[in-house]
């Protein structure tokens, strides 16, 4: 006989709001007889915030500490995720207004809900107590991203969509016989479960390794982490930006948020084992992020290069299994998100209409034409480098720390070295942008809403930096992962 | 609890935040304006320091600790002692002069001027900072604004110049912040409670460190310090930077930017670990040895006045840095002596230099000659300042390089015997510069050029005068100097010499810093 589990709904409003309002979002796109901009940013944003809303409700959530049958955990870890995801979607949001609005293209009402379905993968998936429920967000968040990708319709922008799915899919097979060895491991696929499973076994198991091993470059590939990231630069590159803005900066806050639950909640019994692996991945993908970023003439593909270079950063705050190095990594995903939502906002302004001006060389006189864009980049580039008093440099400290106190100084050093590395192609844009003399004319989107909206990751980079304890109190509470 | 050192600290950017505000409306002159109003108020401010400071206490002043970031154990921290607050003067007191020599920068002067407050409170808040985290932010961001300064308004390959300005000091500077992680990292588990970054608690903590690690910790802080200094074989940077930047630029590198790296090293190199610092204190000789004699002889095969005066620094810093490392009281006086002397003087000859270029818009020795003719008034400065640059006795330079000379006689013949020669080599350069400069035939584009204007001599002028000052009452500077160097050879090297210029004070470095407040 099965026995149904009591069902705890609130936990999951944040979800089921978002998914009420993409349904209602298609449902207009579908009756309406010419869908209008401003109704699918009203129905989205709306979604968003009462979302945001439910999230920070569970923010004082004292009831049991996962719902749905444990397939869900309510804790403030999740929260505090939920309420980043939930900022970048709405800028996101906000970008692709503007940017269906100038393209030309043909006009693609989907865009909202389909946004609203991929916050909605990813919220969840930061929540998720069980692999299966980890697997299912997955899903969701990856299926809407490959239409994402594709959505313009330019050959670029789709053989980018074919790419990601083509590798994604495979990734994901990955995950899933993770979870099936998981499961033959432990009996079991909550992440809780599996980590009492694992508890107490004495010599090598061989089943659990192999099952972190093929969950692992499920992440991996997510999160875009050497040498899983192959198919980064190609989908960043031909995206439509604001797409690129949103899933850079979102997905690897959902993805590192489950990697995080699944390494140090599930698989913390065999710590010592998988802290070599993360060490590898970490070093891999600072070293080959910032080298190839050097050899990029176009700021999308630099800016996913950069991004797997910081996945690497992000890495190294986890070889530190303890509450320290969750919460340098939980810093360190704040940041990023803040600045790379800010710096592709810049991108999707500075080139134009159809995504013509991606190049490098599009940036030199940038200070000239526009002070106030050249100023915004800059602050991005600088706290991107981990320049003070910005909070990239606040982030890059802390995982560095938190290498340090576990005894990864050599693997600190790979990474105060390449950051130098890096502040090579991060300045090459600041070069161009204030010394040298604007070539051809060119004039970039004079637009004030998305100005607006960049304004907004731009304040609160300089803001950590300079006051991280505005969030470092929220993230030691956060990092306490119950149960 | 006075709060004079945050004032005078975040002084500058108030002026930034009204450059930044103003937007386009603010006019070039306004801006230059606010910009000299503002770092001749910081002055002013920095003044009122050296009157709330006791000269005869030997521990860190004017304290102001808060929490920053608790969680983590970062405090702003911040307070002076005899060393610091000659490095803050210098730096309060060369901004306006930079600013004014800048007058003519006629290009983004809004964004230039910005930068240049950026600057100084980057600077002047390094020198202050006595929490490494803190220290450090304050030392990064000073790579930006230079980077912006050299990389906006310097010479043909100023590009080039900046990004490798850029790139070596930040390298230098990931092994500090490696080794600052590290002693963090350290500091819980040796004192009780959390980790924390605080200078006077992290040099307990660095006491109870294995010698090996001490040892390796000291490399991380010294290779940092060595790039900003430079020593040997650091240094490539400095000439390019020097050469490229705009005249101001130069200034406030020589006169300010370097001492951050000497400082450093008395600072922190020396505070947190002393047995490291006797143990490679010879290696580290060796390097300033072959500093001081490589850059003099750069220096006398240069045909660019610019870069001469630039390899001339690499020569002078080696002094300091010698010094420093004899851990004798005249040595370590003499060295801090000599990074105020040398900032200084050879601000002074940057500025000259600028004044020259702008008047002959050449930088080639062998493309100018007779201009002491024409510009009597300018070359005689210059005169000045190449005498008080060489040592000459009576002028502030002397003061310094004699001691070092005598603090490092006593440590090694052969150091001091070296140190000696690159004096005489030091005139060679300096005075065979000023002579195809100024003597010999006029060249014919260079016979109307103008001698010094108004606005010149106020810039000149305070700078001239102090060489003088400091030249012949040196005890301005070393009455607050010596108790701070007694404290820092005590704990170095106890069982050093500490007579004769020092007043011997009974001192312990934690206790000391930890009750300034």
């Amino acid at each position: 006989m099965i026995q149904t589990p009591t069902l705890t709904w609130q936990p999951v409003y944040p979800e089921l709001i978002l998914a009420g309002f993409a349904i209602a979002g298609l449902l207009y796109e579908a009756l309406a007889p010419r869908s209008d901009r401003g109704v699918h940013l009203t129905i989205a944003l709306g979604g968003i915030a009462s979302s945001a809303l439910a999230s920070l409700a569970l923010w004082s959530w004292t009831g049991e500490t996962t719902v749905m049958g444990g397939m869900v955990a309510a804790d403030k870890f999740s929260v505090l995720t939920r309420v980043v995801l939930l900022a970048v979607a709405a800028i996101g949001l906000l970008y692709g207004s503007h940017y269906f609005s100038r393209s030309g293209d043909e006009w693609r009402g989907e865009f909202f809900p389909l946004m609203l379905f991929a916050t909605m993968g990813m919220t969840l998936i930061s929540a998720s107590a069980d692999l299966l429920m980890v697997f299912l967000a997955l899903e969701i968040l990856s299926l809407s991203l490959y239409v994402l990708t594709g959505i313009t319709g330019r050959r670029n922008s789709n053989e980018a969509a074919l790419k990601y799915f083509l590798l994604g899919a495979a990734s994901s097979a990955f995950f899933l016989y993770g979870v099936a060895m998981a499961y033959g491991a432990t009996d079991t696929t909550s992440i809780t479960a599996i980590a009492n499973g694992l508890a107490g076994r004495i010599g090598s198991q061989p089943l659990a390794l192999l099952a972190f091993a093929f969950l692992a470059v499920g992440f991996m590939f997510k999160v875009s982490a050497a040498p899983f990231h192959m198919w980064t630069p190609d989908v960043y590159q031909g995206s439509p930006t604001p797409v690129t803005a949103y899933m850079s900066a979102a997905t690897k806050v959902a993805a590192f948020a489950a990697l995080i639950r699944v390494l140090m909640v599930a698989f913390q019994p065999l710590t010592w084992d998988w802290t070599p692996v993360v060490i590898v991945l970490a070093a891999l993908s600072v070293v080959v992020g910032s080298v190839f970023a050097i050899a990029q003439t176009d700021i999308k593909r630099m800016l996913a290069y950069s991004s797997v270079a910081q996945a690497g950063f992000i890495l190294m705050g986890l070889t530190n299994p303890t509450s320290t190095g969750i919460r340098a990594s939980l810093f360190y995903l704040v940041a990023y998100a803040t600045m790379t939502v800010g710096a592709f906002g810049i991108v999707m302004l500075v080139s134009s209409k159809g995504e013509e001006q991606t190049s490098l060389s599009s940036y030199a006189g940038l200070y000239r034409r526009s002070p106030l864009l050249a100023g915004l980049m800059t602050i991005f580039l600088l706290s991107l480098a981990g320049i003070p008093p910005t909070a990239g440099f606040i982030a890059k400290a802390s995982v560095f720390a938190a290498a340090v106190s576990a005894g990864h100084w050599e693997l600190a050093l790979i990474g105060v070295l390449t950051s130098v590395v890096a502040a090579f192609f991060y300045l090459r844009v600041i070069v161009l942008m204030y010394m040298r003399q604007p070539q051809g004319d060119q004039d970039e989107d004079a637009a004030v809403l998305p100005r607006v909206a960049i304004l907004i990751p731009a304040i609160l980079t300089i803001a950590f930096g300079i006051f991280p304890g505005l969030i470092v109190g929220l993230i030691e509470q956060a990092s306490v992962l119950r149960w | 609890m006075s709060h004079l050192l945050t004032v005078t600290t975040f002084l500058p950017l108030v002026g930034l935040v009204v450059l930044v505000v103003g937007g386009r409306a603010l006019k070039d002159d306004a801006a230059r304006g606010v910009a000299l109003v503002v770092t001749l108020a910081t002055f002013v401010l920095s003044l009122a320091i050296i009157g709330r400071f006791d000269a005869a206490q030997p521990g860190f002043q004017l304290v102001e600790r808060a929490n920053w970031v608790e969680s983590i154990g970062l405090s702003y921290y911040v307070g002076i002692d005899g060393i610091s607050i000659w490095m803050v003067l210098l730096t309060t007191f060369l901004f306006p002069v930079a600013v004014l020599a800048s007058w003519r920068v006629e290009k983004d002067v809004r964004m230039y001027m910005g930068a240049m407050l950026l600057l100084e409170t980057a600077v002047v808040g390094s020198f202050v900072a006595l929490d490494l985290l803190l220290f450090f932010i304050f030392f990064e961001a000073i790579l930006v604004p230079m980077y912006l300064l050299i990389g906006g308004w310097g010479g043909e390959r100023r590009i080039y110049a900046a990004v490798k300005f850029f790139l070596f000091t930040m390298a230098g500077s990931a092994f500090l912040l490696l080794a600052t992680l590290f002693l963090y990292s350290k500091s819980g588990a040796a004192l009780g409670g959390g980790n924390t970054f605080s200078l006077p608690q992290l040099v307990q903590v660095a006491g109870t460190l294995p010698v090996a690690t001490a040892r390796w910790l000291f490399l991380g802080f010294f290779i940092a310090f060595a790039v900003k200094v430079p020593v040997f074989p650091l240094h490539t940077w400095l000439p390019d930077a020097h050469t490229e930047a705009p005249t101001a630029g130069s200034v406030l590198l020589a006169g300010v930017l370097l001492k951050v790296g000497t400082y450093g090293l008395i600072r922190f190199n020396l505070a947190l670990f002393p047995d490291a610092a006797k143990y490679f204190a010879t290696f580290v000789s060796v390097l300033a040895v072959i500093g001081i004699i490589y850059g003099a002889v750069c220096a006398l095969i240069q045909t660019d006045i610019k870069r001469l005066v630039a390899y001339s620094s690499v020569s002078h810093l080696g002094f300091v840095v010698l010094g420093i490392f004899a851990f004798t009281q005249q040595g370590v006086t003499g060295g801090v002596l000599q990074m105020v002397n040398h900032g200084l003087a050879t601000g002074a000859l940057f500025l000259l230099v600028g004044m020259v270029y702008e008047r002959t818009h050449t930088r080639d020795l062998g493309q100018m000659g007779g201009l002491a003719s024409v510009m009597p008034w300018l070359t005689g400065a210059f005169l000045f300042a190449v005498f008080a640059s060489v040592g000459l006795p009576g002028l502030n330079s002397f003061v310094g390089e004699f001691l070092i000379i005598i603090g490092t006689f006593a440590v090694s013949h052969w150091f001091g015997s070296v140190a000696a020669l690159a004096v005489i080599l030091a005139a060679i350069y300096l005075l065979w510069s000023y002579q195809r400069m100024a003597y010999g035939p006029v060249h014919d584009e260079h016979r109307n050029v103008p001698d010094v204007s108004l606005r010149e001599v106020v810039v000149l002028a305070p700078v001239l005068a102090l060489l003088l000052v400091f030249g012949v009452y040196p005890k301005l500077l070393t009455d607050r100097i010596d108790p701070a160097t007694t404290a820092v050879i005590r704990h170095v090297a106890p069982e050093g010499q500490t007579t004769d210029v020092g007043k011997g004070l009974p001192f312990k470095v934690t206790t000391a810093s930890e009750g300034g407040g």
